[in-house]
């Protein structure tokens, strides 16, 4: 099992203006994968197994945020990957892009208090079962940071009772609703669960001395972690 | 040189944070009569020659594409900024 893990090989996609690309990369190599640098305007996903959309500003946040983004040539090749059932995942602003090619439903407006949320964010796991959250347990609680000034998830009413009904709800804001987001949703994913959209980041959270404070002391929080180990146990699966 | 103005607003149902903002700073400068603020926004799309219904039509397409997001936004007019000067 892990000569398999280790030729896993996840891309991580650059737009002009993402951010958080190297923490992506630097998380999928700690859990045990190879990280491959995408670039958005290859077309080419250069046969990776899953893809990560990291956080930032793709072209500025300019028109909505990820609007620009999700025409970017990448994005074509990974709307059909994912369609396919390649896992992907969408972290903040990457979150956003997948909404704005509609791998995700709903949408993400400015936050309801209008102000930039830097925060270490309790989540619920909702979903244990899909692509990215397999090795969690229903119900947990995860500690991971949130920054964001456009993180209000909204959709309609029935998309809702649709999200909520087919368990696409991932992940739910626990203890305080950050920014206004439509019953506490802090991260979805589409119905085959391979596609999955968070607005907080697992990816700042994956080795002690540089996460969020926990139990063991002031920045000893791993819990994002899983994200990565669990996309590479459903690869081996797979 | 032709110019297609669109504007897009913000769904009714959807809070519109800004605004609120912007309502909110209003009375501060005299205006009390202002009850209530949506922010939208305006593009002015250029063409080489005239406006034909053809580029409306594109015009419409490129709206609904990219300019707004129908999740959160609507498209509120698609027009001739020529004809809208007159009007």
């Amino acid at each position: 099992m892990s000569a398999t893990l280790a030729s896993a090989r996840i891309g991580v996609l650059t737009f002009p203006g993402t951010l958080d690309d190297r923490d992506a990369a630097r998380a999928v190599r700690l859990a045990g994968g190879e990280a491959v640098s995408l670039w958005h305007a290859d077309g080419d996903l250069q046969g990776v197994d899953a893809v990560v959309l990291p956080g930032g500003f793709s072209y500025g946040d300019y028109l909505r945020a990820g609007a620009i983004s999700r025409f970017a040539p990448a994005m074509d090749a990974v709307v059909d990957a994912a369609n396919g059932g390649m896992p992907v995942l969408g972290i903040c602003n990457g979150f956003q892009v997948l909404t704005e090619a509609h791998l995700l439903s709903g949408s993400m407006v400015k936050n309801d208090h209008l102000h930039f949320v830097c925060r270490e964010q309790v989540l619920t796991v909702e979903n244990a079962a899909t692509a990215w959250t397999n090795l969690y347990a229903p119900g947990q609680q995860i500690t991971i940071p949130l920054k964001n000034q456009d993180g209000q998830f909204v959709a309609d009413e029935r998309t809702l009772d649709e999200l909520e009904g087919s368990g696409r709800v991932v992940f739910r804001y626990s203890g305080w609703n950050p920014n206004g987001s439509r019953r506490d949703i802090a991260g979805i994913s589409n119905e085959r669960g391979n596609v999955v959209g968070l607005m907080p980041h697992p990816e700042h959270a994956v080795e002690a001395g540089f996460g969020p404070a926990d139990a063991t002391g002031p920045r000893g929080g791993t819990d994002g972690l899983a994200f990565f180990t669990s996309v590479l146990a459903s690869l081996v699966h797979a | 040189m032709g110019r297609v103005v669109v504007e897009v607003m913000p769904k009714p149902e959807i809070l519109d944070p800004q605004g609120k903002a912007v309502v909110g700073a209003l009375p501060r400068l005299g205006f009390t009569q202002f009850t209530g603020v949506r922010q939208g926004k305006r593009f002015e799309l250029e063409v080489d020659g005239d406006v034909t219904p053809e580029v409306l039509v594109a015009a419409q397409q490129a709206a609904e594409m990219l300019l707004s997001n129908p999740i959160i936004e609507d498209v509120v007019r698609v027009a001739d900024a020529a004809v809208e000067s007159v009007a």
